[in-house]
C-alpha cells in the first residue's frame, strides 16, 4: 500500500535519514523504533509531507506523492498524529474533531465512533483540548486523524511523557483499527510496546536501518544492539 | 458631559472597526500589519473615486470597494505577506512599512496631498434626537455598523467551518495541514477580511472628517491602541478598546481640544505599564 524506496531527508547539513527503504501493508503494524535522533521522526514527517525529502521517493498505491503537500496527502488517506500530540489548544475537543472531519474519505470513522472508543471523551466533548491532560489529548490526536478514515495511519511517538498504563492502554486500540484494514506506521522510543503490536520491525541508528525483520525473529539482545549500535556477538 | 460621553461611545465603535482588522492579522497569521492604517485611507480614496466616476453615493461604492478590497488583501497575502512571514519576525514589519509608504506616495502623486472628505449628502449632516441628546445619522450607523461587522466576525469564527479551521491554523499551522486544511486559502481569506473591514472604516472616517495620503499613521496607531487596551485575540475586547479611546478623546476635548488625542496615548502608555502585552 505505501512503499517508501531509498529515501533521504536532511536537517541542514545533516543527513537525518539516510536512503531508507520499507513498505507497507493493509492491516498491518510497522514499526520504526531507535534512539533520539535516530530519524525516526524524520522519516514520518518526510512520509506526511512536512519535510521535503531531498532524494528518494513515497508511493502510495504504486503512485508517486513524493512532491505532494501534507494536505492533498490527506484526502489521499495518509494521516500522521504527529510528536507531542500538536491539538488545537484553543479548540474544544469536538472542533478539534471537526477540523480532522473536514477532508474526511468515506469510512466507518466519524466523531460519534471516537466517542465510542473513548466514553469519557464525549462528556468531555466542549471543554477546550488544553484542559486534558496528556493521555487524554493523545487520545483526541488519534481521534482527530481516525475520522478523516486514513487508510494509512502515521503513529510518531505515542507514549511520549505518558504514564505506562495509558501507553498500554492506548497500544491496545490498534489492533481494532488493523482489523479494518487500515495499515499502521509507528514510530516509538518504547521498544516493548511496539514489538508487542507491530507485525514487523525495523530498527533505525542515525538515519540508517540497522535490523529490519518480523519481531519474534529477534532476541532482545540483538534489538538492543542494533538500537544503540553495538556490535553484535556473531562470532 | 453625557453628549461626549455617547459621542465617544459612536466614534470609538469605528476605532474597533479598523482595529478588528488588524487584530484579525495578527491573531491568525502573527501578521503586524503596518499599512493597515494606509490601506484604510485607500478605502477612502476609492469611495472618492467612485464618487467622482460614477456618481455613486458612499453607500453604493460600498458594493464596489469592499469586493475589491478583499480581493486586494487576498492578492497582498499570496504574494507580500506569505513571504515576509516566512522571513522571520521582522520581515512583516518592515515588508508592511514599505507597503505604507509606496502607498502614502502614490496617494500623493494620484490624488495631491490635499485634504479630502467624502460627502455624504444631507444623511450625514442629520442627527435625531434621544433624551435631550442629538446624535449624528452617520455617527450611529458608524457604531452600528461596527457593531455589526465585529458580531458577524465572531459568529464567522466561533460558529462556521471555515471559523473552526482559521482558529486550528491560528493555533497551529501544521497540525492544521496535517489535518487536510488548506492555509493558503484559509490566510488569504482573512487578509482579505482584514482589508475590506478596513477599508469600510476609512470610509466612515472619511464621511466624519478629513483625510489625506499621510492620514493612514494615525489611524493605526490609533487601532493599535484600541487592540492593546481591549486585549489581544478579543473581538468584543477591541470594541471595548474602541470605546474607551473614543470616550477618553471626547472627554479631553471638553477640556481643551489640543490634549484630546495626546490623552488617547497617554491612556495606552498606561494600560502597557499596568498590564504589559504577552507575546
Amino acid at each position: 500500500m505505501l512503499e517508501v524506496r531509498r529515501l533521504s531527508a536532511d536537517h541542514g547539513q545533516l543527513r537525518a535519514v539516510h536512503e531508507l527503504s520499507l513498505s507497507l501493508e493493509a492491516g498491518r503494524a510497522h514499526a520504526v523504533i531507535g534512539a533520539n535522533g535516530a530519524g525516526k521522526s524524520t522519516l514520518l514527517r518526510a512520509i506526511a509531507g512536512l519535510h521535503p525529502p531531498s532524494s528518494g521517493s513515497v508511493l502510495l498505491d504504486g503512485e508517486d506523492i513524493t512532491r505532494e503537500p501534507p494536505e492533498l496527502r490527506v484526502t489521499r488517506g495518509i494521516c500522521l498524529v504527529p510528536e507531542g500530540r500538536r491539538l488545537f489548544a484553543s479548540l474544544t475537543v469536538e472542533e478539534n474533531l471537526l477540523v480532522g472531519r473536514h477532508r474526511a474519505a468515506k469510512g466507518p470513522w466519524e466523531p460519534g465512533r471516537v466517542y465510542e472508543l473513548f466514553p469519557w471523551l464525549r462528556e468531555r466533548r466542549r471543554q477546550p483540548a488544553s484542559q486534558l491532560s496528556g493521555g487524554e489529548q493523545q487520545a483526541v490526536a488519534i481521534g482527530r486523524a481516525l475520522v478523516a478514515n486514513p487508510r494509512v495511519l502515521l503513529l510518531d511517538e505515542l507514549s511520549l511523557g505518558l504514564a505506562p498504563k495509558i501507553v498500554r492502554q492506548l497500544y491496545e486500540l490498534l489492533p481494532r483499527l488493523l482489523e479494518t484494514g487500515m495499515a499502521v506506521l509507528l514510530v516509538e522510543q518504547d521498544v516493548s510496546q511496539a514489538m508487542r503490536v507491530a507485525s514487523r520491525v525495523q530498527c533505525l541508528l542515525e538515519g540508517r536501518t540497522t535490523l529490519e525483520g518480523r519481531p519474534r525473529d529477534f532476541t532482545p539482545a540483538q534489538i538492543e544492539a542494533a538500537y544503540f549500535g553495538l556490535r553484535t556477538e556473531k562470532e | 458631559m453625557i453628549a461626549a460621553i455617547v459621542q465617544g461611545v459612536l466614534v470609538g465603535g469605528t476605532y474597533a472597526l479598523v482595529a478588528c482588522g488588524l487584530s484579525l492579522a495578527f491573531g491568525v497569521m502573527r501578521l503586524v500589519n503596518i499599512a493597515h492604517g494606509d490601506l484604510a485611507v485607500c478605502g477612502a480614496y476609492l469611495a472618492l473615486m467612485a464618487a467622482a466616476g460614477f456618481g455613486a453615493p458612499p453607500v453604493l461604492a460600498l458594493v464596489l470597494v469592499l469586493p475589491l478590497a478583499f480581493g486586494v488583501g487576498a492578492l497582498l497575502q499570496l504574494t507580500l505577506f506569505e513571504r515576509a512571514l516566512r522571513g522571520g519576525e521582522l520581515a512583516p514589519v518592515l515588508v508592511t512599512f514599505g507597503l505604507s509608504v509606496v502607498i502614502q506616495n502614490l496617494l500623493v502623486t494620484g490624488a495631491s496631498a490635499n485634504p479630502r472628505s467624502l460627502d455624504g449628502g444631507a444623511f450625514a449632516l442629520a442627527g435625531f434626537e434621544v433624551g435631550g441628546l442629538t446624535l449624528s445619522w452617520l455617527r450611529t450607523a458608524g457604531f452600528a455598523t461596527a457593531v455589526v461587522v465585529l458580531g458577524s466576525l465572531h459568529l464567522l469564527l466561533a460558529r462556521t467551518g471555515f471559523g473552526r479551521r482559521v482558529r486550528a491554523t491560528a493555533d497551529d499551522p501544521e497540525a492544521a495541514r496535517l489535518s487536510g486544511v488548506r492555509v493558503r486559502p484559509v490566510f488569504a481569506c482573512v487578509a482579505g477580511i482584514s482589508v475590506a473591514t478596513a477599508a469600510l472604516a476609512g470610509m466612515f472616517l472619511g464621511l466624519m472628517s478629513t483625510f489625506d495620503p499621510y492620514s493612514g499613521g494615525l489611524i493605526l496607531i490609533f487601532a493599535f491602541e484600541a487592540v492593546v487596551i481591549g486585549g489581544l485575540g478579543s473581538l468584543w475586547g477591541t470594541l471595548a478598546g474602541g470605546i474607551v479611546l473614543g470616550v477618553t478623546q471626547q472627554l479631553v476635548a471638553l477640556w481643551d481640544v489640543r490634549f484630546a488625542v495626546l490623552a488617547v496615548h497617554v491612556l495606552f502608555f498606561g494600560v502597557l505599564v499596568v498590564r504589559p502585552v504577552r507575546a
